[in-house]
């Protein structure tokens, strides 16, 4: 879990946030629920998940589909997963008024995104050019 | 049987030209869709498509009503209106209990809007052949929930109307929503006092044809 990470004489449980940076390269081979999963199984987990070139239109409303599906709201089986906050950079605004643009999917290739559960992180200020989140611990 | 095949593919893209067009009308939780389905549903047919509340997640299946004829300028256009769930990446139970809502129904509807909000992306990929994205115009637009959402609708190239709902309120700011999606068109409105209806209806008329 999260939390309970082991110190540096390898023994101490110390107290802290699991990141997983994900790289575009790690992501290019998936197939999308393969990405789904990777990123759902590591917010579920607590983690905070960040994805060094995010996911394409189609990949985004998959992950919103299958999110809905986990969260339990009564946290029937111990998990309370209420879902997730995800937060882009670049603001996402796509330039998709050209067809060279469209052709080479310009904007969606670099956008930085960050995903974690929403009971525990929380956006504070976000613009096209900078995000700040607090997460909380649990 | 090569030209018996052309010919009935013709039919039938002749009538497939006169069926109504389904608009799903998306937007966030609480922006006023259902006030403004039913307002359209109402002008023109008299009828509702469902309840509104301030409650959010009011809506937790998508609701249709179909052959709604708007007319404009001697001419019509024939819709089916969509009515969808407000589309979120997390719901959370307890926000339920705030509004003097029971436990067991919070953890009732929250189950509903989770199932609706994962129809409502069902519908964008699917079954939807325009999009009505409705905002409230009193708060910040420069969500990621809706620039996702507006992306998932460019990438499907169907064609977008923003409308910017509750201008009626104070805190109201048409520009700040234009600013945010400045590729899209813009229509101000008021579902609920049912001002600016006219270029609502015309721009509807322009965009579903």
């Amino acid at each position: 879990m999260a939390e309970l990470t082991t110190g540096d004489d390898g023994n101490s449980p110390m107290d802290g946030v699991q990141i997983d940076l994900i790289s575009a390269e790690r992501m290019e081979g998936l197939r999308t629920m393969e990405k789904i999963r990777l990123i759902l199984d590591g917010v579920r987990d607590g983690n905070i998940v960040i994805l060094e070139r995010g996911l394409d239109p189609d990949e985004e409303s998959k992950l919103i589909e299958v999110t809905m599906g986990e969260i339990q709201p009564d946290g029937s089986e111990g998990n309370g997963f209420t879902g997730i906050e995800i937060e882009t950079y670049p603001g996402g605004r796509r330039d998709t008024s050209g067809i060279l643009g469209r052709v080479l999917g310009k904007n969606e290739e670099s956008k930085l995104t960050v995903i974690g559960p929403a009971n525990r992180i929380e956006t504070l200020h976000k613009d096209e050019n900078f995000i700040r989140t607090l997460i909380r611990r649990r | 049987m090569g030209l018996l095949t052309s010919i009935r593919s013709s039919i039938s893209e002749l009538f497939a030209a006169d069926e109504p067009k389904r608009i799903g009308i998306y937007g966030p939780p609480n922006a006023g869709k259902t006030t403004l389905a039913n307002r359209i549903a109402r002008d023109w047919t008299g009828d509702a498509v469902g309840p509104e509340s301030h409650v959010p997640h009011e809506t937790r299946r998508a609701r249709r009503k179909e052959n709604v004829e708007i007319k404009r300028n001697g001419s019509s256009v024939n819709i089916d209106i969509v009515d969808t769930p407000g589309v979120t990446t997390k719901v959370d139970y307890t926000e339920f209990l705030e509004h003097d809502i029971e436990e067991d129904d919070a953890i009732r509807r929250s189950r509903e809007a989770t199932e609706g909000v994962a129809e409502a992306m069902h519908w964008l990929r699917e079954d939807v052949d325009g999009v009505i994205y409705v905002l409230d115009a009193t708060t910040d637009p420069f969500t990621q929930v809706n620039t996702m959402l507006i992306g998932i609708i460019e990438s499907q190239d169907l064609p977008v109307l923003i409308f910017a709902n509750k201008i009626d309120l104070e805190d109201a700011s048409v520009q700040r929503i234009r600013n945010a999606f400045p590729q899209h068109e813009t229509v101000p409105l008021s579902a609920l006092e049912g001002d600016n209806m006219d270029e609502v209806y015309d721009k509807i008329a322009e965009y579903f044809r």
